[in-house]
């Protein structure tokens, strides 16, 4: 498996002189294409904000981010957002769609962003939520639909742009433990492909089993690198 | 359209409590402007309503008169003089003066009294009843038809009154493109008859009405009047003058240019508190699409596009609603003016921009602060 991004010391810290708070330290690892890579630890063990530096949401005090050997945040703010648009598919916890447009509407947003043409994004975007089995609920508004179903629809949502590197955040944290696994089994067979890495963050053990790798945080380090989706202790 | 716009449109209208709030702050401080400022360009219009409906190109004035209502009486040798001045084709003059009407049944209404030169009548109304040339019989006096026609008791032709003890008949009833200001009926007569009839001073001449033989010539004529000490204004000057002598000193223009301020604050405490709202209940998904990969300059004209549209859609109601109030206020509502004009249209249209750009400056400021990361932080 060839190296999808690689994170070099990275350090990040919040808040100044007493209230300094390091949330990363000194952390470095890889991901693979075709690899599903959990990161996983406590609340507050900085797995977050290592998502974050690691897709170009936040940029590191120190350290590099390899994405295709350069070094992403020595692009410029336009480049950094154009590298987030074109190669990062993100999945928030909270799905963040946008309940005033249709569910299609909603998947076609990196369609958009990247200026393709209206019609065509939703044609697109239309072909994406058959691949999530949401083709009947298009014209809906995503408040008429339950939390898995908008989960998907987010999933959708990351996936239209085609990205290379797919982030979750908590992905489980608002649905019920069989729909959380459902999704993440669909992602794993349906969206997993050795052209594409996903970097899931969560803390949810129900579905650790689905992970090929997992990293263990604790206190802005890696206490833990495993393969497969054991943690032992 | 692009794809952003359509997305920022669909935004902005869907959601549509905010959006109907935005639009009725908008469309009522639109409203506001263009009724305070039309009510101003009927209240001007009116003003000048001598100079309006006497339809002459030049007139010549003494330099200290500042409005129709004071004039200072021209001696006679100013009227022979402009008559010799180069380019002049014409110059007549026109007297100008109050009345006391007692009507038939006992009552006395005040009315101004133009005397049209007897030869020419430059500056005759338009006559709806009756004929011109009846202007020459005796005691013969010709009524304007407009909203304080009825304060003469509607009178129709052949209806005698008396004014300044002298006997008046109703000749004739005129119509003129503009109604008087001061609240009172217009009299027409003969230039001679005026001067009769009403009590005067040494000099009798309020202007001096000239035709000039070119627009080229009319620089001349103004020049050579101004070297015998009086003032030649074209009809243009001399509404700006009357219009510039009720804005900056009667306090009119100066109240409704604060009205029409506080018209903008409404309209902009409505509109900039409902927009930043929105913005704000948006700000996550504002972040989300930045986190998405949207960047600062395009989530910037999504606001501005939203504030714009809003804007334009409340400026096109805030038009047309007082349009109609304007139409039906003049239909029903007696000595109602008000006049839109390019200008006030123009104004509005500054000011909604202004209520505009001003409503989303915050907003975008919040916008371009927000962090992608916070959205990861929940």
């Amino acid at each position: 498996m060839g190296e999808a991004l690689r994170a070099v010391q990275l350090e990040k810290s919040f808040g100044e002189g007493a209230a300094k708070t390091h949330a990363i330290r000194g952390v470095s690892f890889q991901a693979y294409w075709g690899e599903m890579l959990y990161v996983v630890g406590p609340s507050g063990s900085g797995k977050t904000t290592l998502l974050s530096l690691v897709s170009g949401i936040l940029k590191p005090d120190s350290g590099s981010v390899l994405v295709e050997g350069r070094d992403i945040w020595k692009l410029g703010p336009n480049e950094i957002a154009d590298f987030r648009l074109n190669k990062v598919g993100f999945v928030f916890q909270d799905y963040h769609l946008f309940p005033k447009l249709t569910t299609v509407e909603n998947v076609a947003i990196p369609l958009i962003l990247k200026k393709q043409d209206w019609n065509e994004s939703l044609k697109i975007a239309m072909e994406f939520l058959e691949v999530v089995g949401l083709a009947q609920k298009a014209s809906l508004p995503p408040t008429k639909l339950s939390g898995g179903e908008q989960q998907r629809v987010a999933i959708a949502r990351a996936i239209v742009g085609r990205p290379d590197l797919l982030v979750f955040d908590e992905p489980t944290a608002s649905l019920d433990g069989t729909t959380g696994k459902r999704i993440l089994d669909f992602v794993k067979n349906e969206i997993l492909n050795d052209k594409r890495c996903i970097v899931i963050v969560t803390h949810d053990n129900r579905i650790f089993g689905l992970a090929d790798r997992m990293i263990e945080m604790e206190d802005g380090s890696i206490v833990n690198v495993r393969s497969g989706g054991k943690i032992e202790g | 359209m692009r794809g952003i716009f359509k997305i920022a449109l669909k935004l902005l209208v869907n959601d549509r409590g905010k959006f109907a709030a935005l639009v009725v702050g908008i469309t009522f401080a639109i409203f506001l402007i263009v009724q305070l400022t039309s009510i101003f360009s009927g209240i001007l219009a009116k003003a000048s309503s001598t100079v309006i409906n006497t339809g002459s190109r030049l007139w010549v004035i003494d330099p200290s008169v500042q409005n129709p209502l004071n004039t200072i009486p021209l001696p006679d040798y100013v009227l022979d003089a402009v008559r010799s001045v180069k380019g002049v084709e014409y110059a007549v003059p026109l007297y100008s003066g109050i009345g006391l009407v007692k009507l038939n049944s006992g009552a006395y209404q005040p009315a101004t009294v133009l005397g049209l030169d007897d030869t020419s009548l430059l500056g005759r109304p338009e006559l709806i009843q009756g004929h011109i040339e009846d202007i020459y019989s005796n005691n013969a006096f010709i009524v304007v038809k407009d909203q304080e026609y009825a304060k003469l008791g509607n009178p129709p032709i052949g209806t005698t009154f008396e004014i300044n003890d002298h006997r008046g008949v109703i000749v004739g009833i005129g119509h003129v493109p503009e109604g008087s200001l001061f609240g009172i009926p217009t009299l027409y007569t003969t230039y001679s008859r005026a001067i009769q009839y009403l009590p005067n001073t040494r000099f009798t001449i309020a202007y001096v009405l000239v035709k000039p033989k070119s627009e080229a010539a009319i620089a001349g004529i103004i020049d050579n009047v101004a070297k015998i000490g009086y003032r030649a204004l074209t009809d243009r000057e001399f509404e700006r003058e009357i219009s510039n002598y009720y804005k900056y000193q009667t306090g009119v223009g100066t109240n409704i240019m604060m009205m029409t301020f506080i018209g903008f604050l409404v309209g902009l405490s409505i509109s900039g508190q409902t927009f930043y709202t929105f913005v704000l209940e948006n700000l996550e998904k504002f972040g989300a699409l930045k986190a998405i990969g949207a960047k600062n300059s395009e989530l910037v004209s999504m606001i501005l596009f939203q504030a714009l549209f809003s804007s334009m859609v409340g400026y096109g109601l805030g038009v047309g609603l007082s349009a109609l109030l304007i139409a039906t206020g003049k239909r029903f509502v007696p000595n109602y003016t008000a006049d839109i004009g390019f200008w006030n249209l123009a104004l509005a249209f500054v000011l909604v921009l202004l209520i505009a750009g001003v409503s989303c400056l915050v907003a975008v400021r919040k916008v371009i602060r927000v962090q992608p990361f916070e959205i990861f932080r929940g």
